[in-house]
C-alpha cells in the first residue's frame, strides 16, 4: 500500500534536486504546446499564478473561480508578509536557513525535498512580483524593506503594509488578465467545481456549476490543477472568506485523490475574538504586529481592573517568560497553545475572559505613535471599526482562531496526486509547511508553486503520457454529471425545517470542542460519534429555499457543508490515530511536563494519506514515511 | 465583540427585492427585532435571511466574501450612501453600534447601467475586468525578472504607488458618481503603474487602452465633483484622476505626433 504514496523525491543532493529533476523532466516544444488544454480550478496567488504562467508558455489554459473575479480570491486577505531568502539584511539569510527554519516550524513532518525547493525558488517570486509593479515596502534609500515574522531570527518577510495578500493577488491577477486578453487564458468565473472526471484514471475534466444560471457544464482537458485552497471552515468561525470550502478537493478525493493529514490545522494565536452567536467570521490581526506588541495576561486569576491601570510588576508577558530567545514571535502553534493555557488558568481577559492581551504602549514610547501608525496603521483601524476601541489607547484583546490548513490533497514531488494528471497547488496541498506552517509562508508556497513549480512538472506529464481527447460526450461525464445534477435535486427536496448556516454552525462547535487547538482520544471518539448524526440530520432536515435553476446561495453553501459534514470526520479519524502531538496537532496524552508538543519519530515520522472507499465507509489510511537526511530530527524549542 | 457598550436595538429595513436582471424590482420592508450592536451589518442581513429561510421566503441575495474589507466583494447603498454612512468602511467592517435604535435603512444595490442586477442586491462588475485585461498589467512573463533591489524606487513614490494599488474594485466610485464613471478605478490602476519604474515601457498604450475600454463599457463621463472619492472604503484620492487625464493627454499628443511624422 505504502507503493502508492511514491513522492518521486529525485535522488542527489538536497541543494542538487530541484536541478537535476528540472533538467530530467520531459519538455513540451512551443508549437506543440497549444495543443494542450489545462484547467486550473481557483484563481488564488497558486491557482491565478500558475494559469497565467502556463498561458504565457502557450498552453490553452481554463481559468475557473466561484467568485465574480479572479481578484476576489481570499489570498487577497493575506495581510503580512511573504518570506524569502533573499539575505538582504545581511543577517545571516540563505537558502539553507529558510529550508532549516521551515522544516523545524513544521514540527518535522513536511518533505525536505520539496522545502528546499521552495525555499530555492522564494527570491525569484520577489524578483517576478517587483517586476510585476507589486508595491512592496521600501526604505527611503530606494531598496526593499523587510521585517521579522515568527519562528525566525532573521528579517526575510517582504511586505505592502497589511495587506501584502491583496499587492500580490493583484500582481497574480494582472498577470492572468493579460493572458485573457490574448486569448490564452478563457476565464470562466462563478462557477463551482462540482466533481472531477477521470477516464482510464486520468483527470480528463471537470464538471462545474454556473452559479448564475444554474447550469451544469462539462470541461475537458489533458490535465486538472486544483488550486483552491484550505478548508479551516469546517469550524464554521474561521478567518477563512465565506466562500472558502473543501468542495474542489473534496470531489477529487472521491475521485481517488488520498487526503493527507487532515488533522493538521493551523489555529492563529491573534485574532479578534468572538462576539456573539450571530458571529459570521473571525478577524485576523497579522503577526508582524508581534514585531511590536508584547502579549500579556494579569499575574493573578480574575483581575478585572482595566489593562491600563495594572502596573507592569503585576501583568505576566508570559511569551516572553516562557521562551526568551523568540519572546512575542515565537511560531503560531506555540503561541496560541500558551494563550489557552493562559486562558484555562483563569486569567483569561476582556468580558468573556477568553482572551489576552497584545499590548504596544513600550512600542509607542519607543517609536511614537506615527511610526506605529506607518507600520500598523490599517490594522489598528481595523480592530477599531470592529471592536470600537483604540488600540493606542488600551491593549488588543486577542484569541486564538483557525486559520489555515496545513493538510490537504497528497501530492508528490512534481506536484501531482495519487490521480495521474491531477495537480494540487498552494494551501490545497499539503507538502511543504508540515504540522504547523510559519508566519509569510503561505504566499510563498502559493506563488513558488503556480509560477515556479508547475511550469516544469507539468510538462513533464503532458510529454510522458499519451493525450487521448475524448469529448464531453463521453460517458465519465456524462456520469459525472448525473452525480452533480442527482446531489442537487436530494438537497432540494429535502424542504425540511433547518438552514444550512445552522448545520455548519453546529459542525463547527463539535470540530472547534473536540478537534481544535488541543485534542484528546476521548473527544475525539465522542465527536467521530456525533458528526455521522449531525449529516443525517443535514440530508433529512435541510432546508433549501427558492430552486436549482438560478442564482441560489443557500444551494451552493449546502454543498460545501455536505462536504464539511464528511472532511470533518476524516480529522477526527487523522487526529485520533496520530498518536503524538505535532505542531498544531496537540494531543493531551502526548505532551512534555513542561505542557510542550512530544512527538514520536518511531511510530509517526510519516506522512498519512486517506483514502475514500465510499460513504459512510471508514477511510484506510496510508503512510508516506519522512526521511530527515540535512536537519537533524530534534525536539523543537524556542527557548 | 461584547465589548461593555454592547445592546441590542430595533431596525426597519427597506431592502431592494429583484428576482433577476429581467424582472422588475421593488422595496419590500423588513422589521428587525434585538439586532446586536456589536454585529456587523452583513450579520445583521444574515440574521435576516435566517428569519426569512425558516419561513420559507427567498433569502436577500448580497455578494460578500472576507468580510473584512479587503476583497472588495460586497457594497450596497444604505440611504443613498455607498457602504453606508461610515467614511473609509466597506459594508461588512460596517457595525451596526453606528445605528440608532428605530432607524429605517434603505437598502439598494450599485445603479450602474455597466453593473446590471443580477439578483437583489448583487450587480455584476465584469466590466472592471475587461477593462484591467485591456492594460492593466506590466507584460512581464514569469522567469525574466532581473534581482529586486536592482531598480531603486524612492520611498515616496513607492508610497505613492502604493496609494493608488490600495483600491479593492468594489464599485462604490461607479455607484456614487452621477454619471456612474468609473474614472476613479481606472486612474488608481493606471497611477499605480505610471508610478512605478516598471509601468514605463507600456505607459502610453496603457492608458489609452483602458480608457477606451471604459468607455465601451457604458461607464460615463467624469466631471470631477469627487463624490467617488468621498465613498471610496480605500481612500483613494481625486488626484489620481488628474494624474490620467495628464496621462492620457500625454499619450494623445504622442500619437498625434507621431501620426503627423517628422514634418512637424
Amino acid at each position: 500500500m505504502a507503493g502508492k504514496l511514491d513522492s518521486k523525491i529525485p535522488s542527489g543532493a538536497v541543494e542538487d534536486k530541484w536541478d537535476d529533476h528540472k533538467f530530467h523532466s520531459k519538455l513540451v516544444n512551443p508549437a506543440n504546446r497549444r495543443k494542450h488544454t489545462v484547467i486550473v480550478v481557483g484563481t488564488g496567488l497558486a491557482g491565478a499564478s500558475a494559469a497565467a504562467s502556463l498561458g504565457e508558455m502557450g498552453y490553452n489554459v481554463k481559468s475557473f473561480c466561484v467568485h465574480e473575479s479572479p481578484r476576489r480570491a481570499h489570498s487577497v486577505a493575506a495581510q503580512g508578509g511573504i518570506n524569502a531568502a533573499k539575505n538582504y539584511k545581511n543577517d545571516g539569510d540563505s537558502v539553507y536557513r529558510l529550508f532549516y527554519d521551515t522544516v523545524k516550524g513544521g514540527d518535522f513532518r513536511a518533505r525536505e525535498a520539496n522545502v528546499y525547493r521552495l525555499a530555492q525558488v522564494s527570491a525569484g517570486i520577489i524578483d517576478h512580483c517587483v517586476a510585476q509593479g507589486v508595491p512592496f515596502a521600501r526604505e527611503y534609500g530606494g531598496l526593499l524593506s523587510n521585517r521579522s515574522f515568527g519562528g525566525a531570527q532573521v528579517s526575510r518577510t517582504f511586505y505592502a503594509r497589511g495587506q501584502t495578500g491583496q499587492q500580490l493577488l493583484i500582481g497574480a491577477y494582472s498577470a492572468l488578465m493579460r493572458q485573457v486578453d490574448t486569448k490564452q487564458v478563457q476565464l470562466f468565473y462563478r462557477r463551482e467545481m462540482l466533481d472531477l472526471v477521470t477516464i482510464n484514471g486520468q483527470a480528463k475534466g471537470i464538471i462545474v456549476r454556473n452559479l448564475l444560471t444554474g447550469e451544469i457544464e462539462s470541461h475537458e482537458a489533458d490535465a486538472v490543477i486544483i488550486a483552491t485552497g484550505g478548508y479551516a471552515n469546517v469550524f464554521f468561525l474561521s478567518t477563512n472568506a465565506m466562500a472558502c470550502a473543501v468542495t474542489a478537493s473534496w470531489k477529487a478525493h472521491k475521485r481517488g485523490a488520498y487526503f493527507a493529514n487532515p488533522c493538521f490545522t493551523q489555529i492563529h494565536p491573534t485574532c479578534i475574538p468572538v462576539a456573539g452567536e450571530m458571529q459570521s467570521k473571525l478577524t485576523l490581526m497579522s503577526e508582524s504586529l508581534r514585531n511590536d506588541g508584547r502579549v500579556w495576561v494579569p499575574k493573578t486569576q480574575g483581575d478585572k481592573r482595566p489593562p491600563t491601570q495594572i502596573p507592569d510588576a503585576e501583568r505576566d508577558y508570559y511569551l516572553e517568560r516562557v521562551y526568551p530567545s523568540y519572546g512575542n514571535l515565537a511560531p503560531r502553534d506555540v503561541a496560541s497553545r500558551q494563550a489557552k493555557f493562559r486562558v484555562d488558568e483563569g486569567r483569561g481577559v476582556g468580558p468573556t475572559g477568553m482572551a489576552v492581551y497584545l499590548d504596544f504602549r513600550d512600542s509607542i514610547e519607543r517609536l511614537g505613535a506615527s511610526k506605529v501608525k506607518e507600520r500598523y496603521g490599517n490594522l489598528f483601524q481595523m480592530y477599531d471599526k470592529i471592536t470600537g476601541e483604540n488600540p493606542y489607547q488600551v491593549p488588543m484583546r486577542m484569541y486564538p482562531a483557525p486559520h489555515y490548513t496545513m493538510g490537504g490533497l497528497w501530492v508528490d514531488y512534481n506536484l501531482q496526486s495519487t490521480i495521474p494528471g491531477l495537480f494540487v497547488l498552494g494551501e490545497a496541498n499539503f507538502s511543504d509547511h508540515g504540522a504547523n506552517r510559519l508566519g509569510a509562508s503561505a504566499l510563498m508556497q502559493g506563488l513558488a508553486d503556480g509560477y515556479f513549480v508547475i511550469p516544469y512538472t507539468l510538462g513533464n506529464y503532458l510529454a510522458s503520457e499519451k493525450m487521448e481527447k475524448y469529448g464531453t460526450n463521453h460517458e465519465a461525464f456524462k456520469s459525472a454529471e448525473n452525480n452533480v445534477r442527482s446531489q442537487i435535486s436530494k438537497m432540494m427536496s429535502i424542504r425540511g425545517a433547518r438552514s444550512v448556516d445552522s448545520f455548519h454552525k453546529e459542525l463547527g462547535h463539535v470540530m472547534w470542542e473536540y478537534c481544535g487547538m488541543s485534542r484528546n482520544a476521548e473527544g475525539l471518539r465522542k465527536a467521530i460519534e456525533k458528526i455521522p448524526k449531525i449529516r443525517e440530520e443535514f440530508w433529512s432536515n435541510l432546508r433549501i429555499p427558492g430552486d436549482a435553476a438560478y442564482m441560489n446561495p443557500e444551494l451552493e453553501k449546502a454543498g460545501r457543508v455536505a462536504d464539511f459534514l464528511e472532511l470533518g470526520e476524516l480529522m477526527c479519524w487523522d487526529a485520533l490515530e496520530r498518536e503524538e502531538s505535532c505542531g498544531g496537532h496537540f494531543r493531551e496524552e502526548h505532551q512534555t511536563p513542561d505542557n510542550e508538543a512530544k512527538r514520536d519519530d518511531e511510530k509517526f515520522c510519516h506522512v498519512a494519506g486517506w483514502e475514500w472507499l465510499g460513504a459512510n465507509k471508514k477511510q484506510v489510511r496510508h503512510k508516506e514515511e519522512l526521511t530527515f537526511e540535512n536537519v537533524k530530527l530534534a525536539t523543537r524549542s524556542y527557548k | 465583540m461584547a465589548g461593555s457598550n454592547s445592546k441590542k436595538i430595533n431596525i426597519t429595513l427597506k431592502v431592494w427585492r429583484q428576482k433577476s436582471a429581467k424582472e422588475a424590482g421593488q422595496f419590500m420592508t423588513y422589521e428587525m427585532k434585538e439586532v446586536s450592536t456589536d454585529a456587523s451589518f452583513l450579520e445583521a442581513l444574515d440574521q435576516l435571511n435566517e428569519k426569512l429561510i425558516t419561513k420559507g421566503e427567498d433569502p436577500v441575495t448580497f455578494d460578500h466574501d472576507c468580510r473584512e474589507g479587503i476583497c472588495g466583494t460586497c457594497g450596497f447603498m444604505i440611504n443613498g450612501n455607498a457602504h453606508g454612512p461610515q467614511k473609509s468602511t466597506t459594508v461588512c467592517q460596517l457595525h451596526m453600534r453606528t445605528f440608532s435604535d428605530g432607524e429605517t435603512l434603505t437598502i439598494e444595490p450599485w445603479r450602474a447601467q455597466a453593473f446590471p442586477v443580477i439578483k437583489d442586491l448583487m450587480v455584476d462588475r465584469s466590466a472592471f475586468d475587461r477593462i484591467i485585461s485591456s492594460g492593466g498589467f506590466v507584460s512581464v512573463d514569469t522567469g525574466n525578472a532581473q534581482d529586486a533591489n536592482c531598480l531603486p524606487v524612492s520611498k515616496p513614490e513607492a508610497d505613492a504607488a502604493f496609494e493608488s494599488a490600495a483600491c479593492i474594485g468594489c464599485g462604490a466610485c461607479v455607484a456614487s458618481c452621477k454619471n456612474a464613471s468609473a474614472m476613479l478605478f481606472v486612474s488608481a490602476k493606471v497611477s499605480h503603474l505610471a508610478l512605478l519604474p516598471q509601468g514605463q515601457v507600456e505607459r502610453n498604450e496603457r492608458v489609452d487602452r483602458m480608457v477606451a475600454q471604459m468607455d465601451e463599457e457604458g461607464f460615463g463621463a467624469c466631471s470631477t465633483t469627487g463624490a467617488c472619492t468621498a465613498a471610496c472604503p480605500k481612500d483613494i484620492s481625486l488626484s489620481n484622476i488628474a494624474k490620467l487625464n495628464r496621462e492620457l493627454l500625454f499619450s494623445t499628443l504622442l500619437r498625434r505626433e507621431a501620426a503627423e511624422g517628422d514634418g512637424v
